[in-house]
């Protein structure tokens, strides 16, 4: 069009979609939802020497309505089950799941009657982050991959039963 | 008078045909007793001038599932007592039958008993005649079965490997 050429320093063309993916990805607010020890790790992250602020996403939400990153660090109980369910059916759209560590995705080596064997039973999860429990490190790549998937997002796309997109 | 010498003189004397033996290790002193007479040595424990049992600090179970013969029942009741007068902590131990684990409430004693009378009924299925309010208390709303009883399924699921990994997820009973 020609804009850029007349005024070079102020304008930047872009597409709607890419700016709100960056607008999603760069101040995704965690949930606070540490379950066990994982969340020890996920509050280390938080906290000065991993510093996930440089992420933009450091900013952790007591309550559900300001929050669009459920982070399920630890094991989830079958009593706990539908409390974490009611909690992520409180969080607006758009919102994303990260299963954090081996109980949250799959039980871990809790196979009994008290633990939920993997928490995609009950809210659709975008990236499981494995070990028992995950390095800060492993929870940043974790958050990391699910910033590139936001990125690839599109309003265009179809959505599920949960306005998520399908990527 | 101790008050180990003085447990054993209260039980012998009042309660000699509900006392079945007692047995001493490393100076744990423990007493098993007939299930029947258990809220009246209780009582008898609590209102003693000289003992004052007033500090029931554990009421727990263990199932003896494979040692019934051996135990003289499936089920055993123990009761960790605590007197904070004279600083002695005992035992007291019923054995329960299989069939038919019950077994008086001791809440009109201790009225502290009343939720770890209940754990018991929960995860261990003994029932606690004459309690408040005996229902479940950890497990889930409508959960089925005593999961610390020895026969319970140990493990939940059919974990899943690469011969099995389209099934679906199988619950083990």
């Amino acid at each position: 069009m020609g804009l850029e050429e007349k005024i070079p320093d102020s304008v930047i063309l872009t597409t709607l979609d890419k700016m709100v993916n960056w607008a999603h990805k760069r101040s995704m607010w965690p949930l606070g939802f540490g379950l066990a020890c994982c969340a020890i790790e996920m509050m280390s992250t938080f906290a000065a020497h991993f510093d996930l602020s440089r992420y933009g996403m450091e900013v952790m939400r007591p309550s559900p309505r300001q929050a669009d990153l459920m982070i399920v660090a630890g094991r989830v109980s079958m009593k706990m089950a539908p409390v974490l369910r009611t909690l992520y059916d409180q969080m607006p759209n758009p919102k994303w799941v990260i299963s954090m560590g081996a109980c949250a995705s799959c039980g871990g080596i809790f196979n009994n009657y008290a633990i939920l064997q993997g928490v995609d039973r009950i809210v659709p999860v975008d990236v499981y982050v494995p070990g028992c429990p995950p390095r800060p490190e492993q929870l940043m790549q974790g958050i990391l991959k699910l910033q590139e998937k936001v990125d690839r997002e599109s309003i265009k796309d179809k959505r599920d039963e949960w306005g998520r997109a399908a990527v | 008078m101790e008050p180990r010498d003085r447990i054993r003189q209260l039980l012998t004397e009042q309660f000699s045909g509900s006392v079945i033996k007692e047995e001493n290790f490393r100076n744990e002193q423990t007493f098993f007793v007939k299930p029947d007479a258990i809220l009246d040595i209780c009582q008898a424990l609590l209102e003693d001038a000289e003992l004052k049992v007033d500090y029931l600090a554990d009421l727990t179970s263990v199932d003896w599932l494979g040692h019934e013969e051996r135990m003289g029942g499936r089920f055993e009741v123990v009761y960790n007592l605590y007197s904070i007068s004279t600083h002695y902590r005992f035992f007291i131990k019923v054995m329960l039958p299989a069939d038919k684990p019950e077994i008086s409430s001791v809440t009109a004693v201790w009225p502290g008993a009343n939720w770890m009378e209940r754990e018991v009924y929960d995860l261990m299925g003994i029932v606690f005649t004459g309690h408040p309010d005996l229902k479940r208390i950890l497990t889930p709303d409508g959960f089925e079965g005593y999961p610390l009883r020895r026969d319970y399924p140990l493990t939940y699921e059919v974990p899943q490997f690469s011969w099995n990994k389209n099934d679906p997820p199988e619950v083990i009973t």
